[in-house]
Formats: C-alpha cells, sequence, structure tokens
C-alpha cells in the first residue's frame, strides 16, 4: 500500500522535462537502474521537481559560462562552498543536468558524515553524491564522469555569516587528482548560497556531541536569495611537478580564477534578493 | 578409469555450495569430502569423512589420500558457535589444514574467504578492490576469525608459491541451500531493516559462485580475487523484490539499534553485522572476472524471484 502511494506520487511529480535529459544518457546502470555509488534514475527522478522549484522559482537562479563544461569526457567542476547545507551543490547540479550546451549529471564528493545520517545518506547517493575520497574521485574519472568537488570542504559550508564570500583554504587533493588523470578543472563562482542560511556561530561543543562537522547558531529559515553561478573556462595542467609547493601554487591558480568569477557575479547582483 | 582421477580434498561438505562444487568436480576428480560438522552421505564415488581440523587424526586423511588440490570452503558461522570456538575451528582449523597441505605437497589450494572481512564503514568508498586494506577487525570482534583466516591464507600464499594458493572473497552468495545471515533474511516473510538505511548491495548466486570456485581451481592462477557481479542493488530494494515484509528497526541512536538485536536474537539481524544493514561495501570482481573469463549466468532478478517462490 505504502509503495503504491510512493510510486503513484512520484508519477504525478515526475516532470515530462526530465525525460528529455535522461534520454541522453547511456544507460550504463545495472539490471536494477543502479551504479557502483548509489546513483539511480529513480533517485534524480524523485528529486528533479524539487531542485526545478529551488532553481528556477526560489533561488531564480542565473547560470553564466555553461558552454564552458566539455560535452563529454572526464572534468573536475569546483565551485566555493557556502550555506550551512549543500544548497550550492544542488543548484550546482540542476544547472549541469539541465545545461543546454551538454546536460551531465555530475557526481559530487560529499563530507564523510553524510552517509551516517538516516535517509539522508542514501538519498545523496541517490542523485549522485559519493563520499568524499580520493579512491572514488579515482574511479569516477576512470568512467569519464563529471565530478562536482568543493575543495573548501566543511570549512567553507561552515562559516559564518560575516566571512561571506571569503575563500577558505583549499585542499590540494582535487589538484592531485587533476594532474594524475588529465583532467580539466572548471572553476566556478557562487553568489548568493552565503546568504541564504545566516550563520552567526558554531556551537562547536554540540557538534563534537553529536558527532557533526559543526552545528550553527543559524536562523531557522532559508531566505530566498537569487543566485548567480558563473563557470570558469576549463584549466588544464601537466602532471609535471614533485613537491607540494608547487601544487599550492596552482591551487592558488583556481582559487583566483574562483574569487573573480565570485567577483562578477557579485558586480552583477543589484540586491540580494 | 577411477584410479587415474586426480585426488582432490572440499572441505565444509555440510554446506550447499560445497556440495554443489562436490557434484560438479566429481566426475573428473577423485573428490574427498570432509566437515568437522557431520558426515555427510554424498553416495558413491565420494568418500566422506566427519574430523576437526585440529585433531591429530585429520593427518591422517592426508596420509592416506595423496592429494592433487584442496578447496577449504569449511566455516563456521557466526550463528552456529561463540567466538572463540569459531576462532579455533576457522583460524587455528586454516592454519592446521595449510601446514598439512605444505608437508604433503599438495600443489594446489583454493581458500573461500569473504566480502565482510572488508568492513562496513561510512568511509568506505565504492568498488574496493584486493589491495584495499581490510577493516572489519576494526568494527567489530565478531569477524575477526574471518579476517585472520584471510591474513593467513594471504601469508602462506606468499610464503609458500608452491602450494598455488588462490583466494577468494565473495560478495553475498545466495540462492537454493544457502544459510548465511543475507540468505535468510530474503527467504524469511519478515525482514529487518535500519529505519533510512538502504546499502547497496552485491549478490552472487550459489551456482555462479560454484562455477567460479571450480574455474579458479582448475585454472590455476595463484593471487587473490573478489568474486562479485557488476551488478548492484539497494537493500530495501532487495527485501522489496524477494516479496519480504518489512520491520523497520530504529536506526538511531546506535546504543537503541544495537539494543533491539542483541534482545531480539534474531539471526536475520545480528548485532556484529549491523553496520553492513547501513553503509555498503561495493567489491570491484574486475580482477577476476578479466584473470579468468568469469560472467555470471544469473541475474539479480533470478536470485530474488528465488526467494520470492520459497515463500
Amino acid at each position: 500500500m505504502f509503495n503504491k502511494v510512493t510510486d503513484l506520487l512520484r508519477e504525478s511529480l515526475r516532470s515530462k522535462e526530465l525525460d528529455k535529459y535522461l534520454e541522453l544518457f547511456p544507460n550504463n546502470m545495472g539490471s536494477s537502474g543502479y551504479d557502483p555509488w548509489g546513483f539511480n534514475i529513480k533517485g534524480i527522478e524523485n528529486t528533479f521537481y524539487l531542485g526545478k522549484l529551488l532553481y528556477e522559482n526560489f533561488f531564480r537562479v542565473e547560470a553564466y559560462g555553461l558552454e564552458n563544461i566539455p560535452k563529454e569526457g572526464r572534468v573536475l567542476i569546483v565551485p566555493n562552498h557556502s550555506g550551512q547545507l549543500p544548497l550550492d551543490g544542488v543548484l550546482t547540479g540542476y544547472a549541469l543536468l539541465t545545461n543546454p550546451y551538454a546536460p551531465r549529471i555530475p557526481k559530487a564528493m560529499v563530507e564523510k558524515f553524510f552517509p551516517t545520517v538516516p535517509f539522508v545518506g542514501n538519498w545523496l547517493n541517490s542523485v549522485g553524491s559519493v563520499v568524499g575520497d580520493p579512491y572514488n574521485c579515482e574511479k569516477l574519472l576512470e568512467k569519464e564522469e563529471a565530478i562536482l568537488v568543493f575543495p573548501e570542504g566543511v570549512r567553507g559550508s561552515g562559516k559564518l555569516f560575516k566571512d561571506r564570500y571569503k575563500l577558505q583554504r583549499f585542499g590540494n587533493g582535487f589538484m592531485h587528482l587533476a594532474m594524475k588523470h588529465d583532467t580539466p578543472i572548471v572553476p566556478v563562482g557562487i553568489v548568493g548560497c552565503e546568504e541564504s542560511i545566516i550563520s552567526f556561530a558554531d556551537i562547536k561543543p554540540l557538534a563534537k556531541f553529536l558527532g557533526v562537522p559543526y552545528f550553527p547558531l543559524a536562523l531557522p529559515i532559508i531566505l530566498p536569495t537569487k543566485v548567480y553561478i558563473h563557470f570558469g573556462k576549463p584549466l588544464h595542467f601537466e602532471n609535471d611537478i614533485y613537491n607540494e609547493r608547487e601544487v599550492k601554487t596552482r591551487v592558488n591558480i583556481i582559487k583566483d580564477e574562483i574569487k573573480q568569477l565570485i567577483e562578477l557575479g557579485l558586480s552583477k547582483r543589484k540586491s540580494i534578493f | 578409469m577411477e584410479s587415474n582421477k586426480k585426488k582432490i580434498m572440499v572441505t565444509g561438505a555440510a554446506g550447499a555450495l560445497a556440495q554443489k562444487v562436490i557434484n560438479r568436480l566429481k566426475r573428473d576428480y577423485k573428490v574427498i569430502a570432509v566437515d568437522f560438522r557431520t558426515k555427510i552421505d554424498l553416495g558413491i564415488p565420494v568418500e566422506s569423512y566427519k574430523v576437526d581440523f585440529n585433531k591429530r587424526i585429520f593427518e591422517d586423511v592426508f596420509r592416506d589420500h595423496q592429494f592433487d588440490g584442496v578447496i577449504h570452503l569449511g566455516r563456521i558461522s557466526a550463528s552456529e558457535s561463540n567466538r572463540f570456538t569459531r576462532y579455533n575451528a576457522n583460524v587455528m582449523g586454516t592454519k592446521k589444514l595449510l601446514d598439512l597441505c605444505k608437508k604433503y605437497n599438495v600443489p594446489r589450494v583454493l581458500v573461500l574467504s569473504t566480502y565482510f572481512v572488508y568492513g562496513a564503514s561510512p568511509f568506505n568508498p565504492s568498488l574496493l578492490d584486493e589491495k584495499t586494506p581490510i577493516k572489519a577487525a576494526d568494527l567489530t570482534m565478531d569477524l575477526v576469525d574471518s579476517v585472520e583466516l584471510d591474513n593467513l591464507a594471504n601469508i602462506y600464499m606468499y610464503k609458500y608459491p608452491e602450494l598455488n594458493i588462490t583466494i577468494l572473497r565473495p560478495c553475498n552468495v545466495a540462492g537454493p541451500g544457502v544459510k548465511n545471515t543475507f540468505s535468510k533474511l530474503l527467504a524469511s516473510r519478515a525482514a529487518p531493516v535500519l529505519w533510512g538505511f538502504s546499502p547497496l548491495m552485491q549478490f552472487i548466486h550459489i551456482d555462479d559462485m560454484r562455477d567460479a570456485i571450480c574455474l579458479a581451481f582448475e585454472k590455476n592462477v595463484s593471487g587473490l580475487y573478489n568474486v562479485a557481479p557488476a551488478d548492484y542493488i539497494g537493500f530495501q530494494d532487495a527485501v522489496r523484490q524477494s516479496n519480504c515484509r518489512f520491520v523497520q528497526i530504529p536506526s538511531i541512536p546506535l546504543a537503541l539499534t544495537e539494543t533491539i538485536s542483541k534482545l531480539m536474537k534474531w539471526e536475520t539481524l545480528p548485532p556484529f553485522l549491523l553496520n553492513f544493514y547501513r553503509y555498503p561495501v561495493i567489491i570491484d570482481g574486475s580482477l577476476f572476472s578479466n584473470t579468468f573469463g568469469f560472467k555470471p549466468k544469473k541475474s539479480l532478478e533470478d536470485i530474488f524471484n528465488y526467494y520470492k517462490e520459497v515463500k
């Protein structure tokens, strides 16, 4: 009975628009519709409508530079991170899925804590998220996937309102993977998500007690800010350096590109809403 | 004619998988069936022994037969005994077996391990290959015997290359006669699932696993191999497709789930496997498939249809 109700609900919410995107993807899933990371078409079908509402109606996203996303083959898409919840990931993912130039279903590298949360872990996997582990990333690149990586990690998503648009420290891992696997990096600047959930403080003892990366003292609402996403030109880096200082220099090149794309978004915006 | 056949020992003869392997190989080999639980009558021409590997009399089996190969499938499962007995039988027993293989110059040994040795951790990436560190012992003491058995077989494989040891780590073996935890669960009318968790899983049909064992034994390429099809399904979908009724168990806090599991004493929800009901352990079986040209014949649908029909 429960299954029949959920199937009926799913069918009524299923967007006909989604079909035209799904038709473009090769069917390389297993017999039950899953790939090895738990992604499945049902997951996208269930979530597409919510993504559309968030993207088109709630955050009224304007996306630029989508023509920079390679039509096929491996690519690392690297945005700034913010907003307490991974709304920036959802919006960027939706932009990539509905990209009129080259729709792609990206795989997003997420915090290792998410799989421990009931429902959330499975839901994230079903829409294409995978545990942020270099081994996962390598396997996905070998399968020529588009991967969404937030090198700021929880330092970015958990940052406070006073630190908005201040890029946090970037990990070097994504650059190592890009060099080793001959993968272009597309930098992305997102403006608007940093004000969507306003956090004043991180209650660290509570976060530690609950086993979560941070616990924000935040307004208990998501504000309908207007969001701008700028995709930069793909950058290639040869696998020709041998120490972390030089890797960090290249990471900073990406960081500077993202800063410029954020500036571009901020200059376009007339109001937060 | 019978005397010209190569002679092999198959352990765990009381189990469904071993019996399928014996039935497949008995035409081409003289099979000696061994089990430490019970003496199995497999009919002529299979000779059968009930023997404890840790007793001296076990050596008589090697003295009486010059084996050309040993297929070690015998294992006491967690539901059959306590941790101490299991360690003695599974780990010390396997050591005794491998020492006797060395002493009596057995040129071919196949050891069955399990994907459980990787451990179900929330941090597991997908498609774990054979080089991935095995973490099960860190997550639960009840899998220590499985991890130690696997380690022991690996040590012997490198230390005594003349034994030509092949170690197989299969995903969930399922189908007729299989009595492991997840097979019992899918065969039951009411299956426990943890609220909000449906980890991705892999299943291999018992007939395909038999084929994999026979193929690996006969092709004789020593090494460590995962055995799993490149096909995946969410646990709750598997339960649904097997026509089981869901018994939702609270998944948080962890202590509550553990308490329920301990109090209920369900064979289908043992406390030491709780993490396997939460987190996926997806293994990469491509090395085995490519090395041995193995492709499972039975689909996931075949497997779940079987469980649907037995209800």
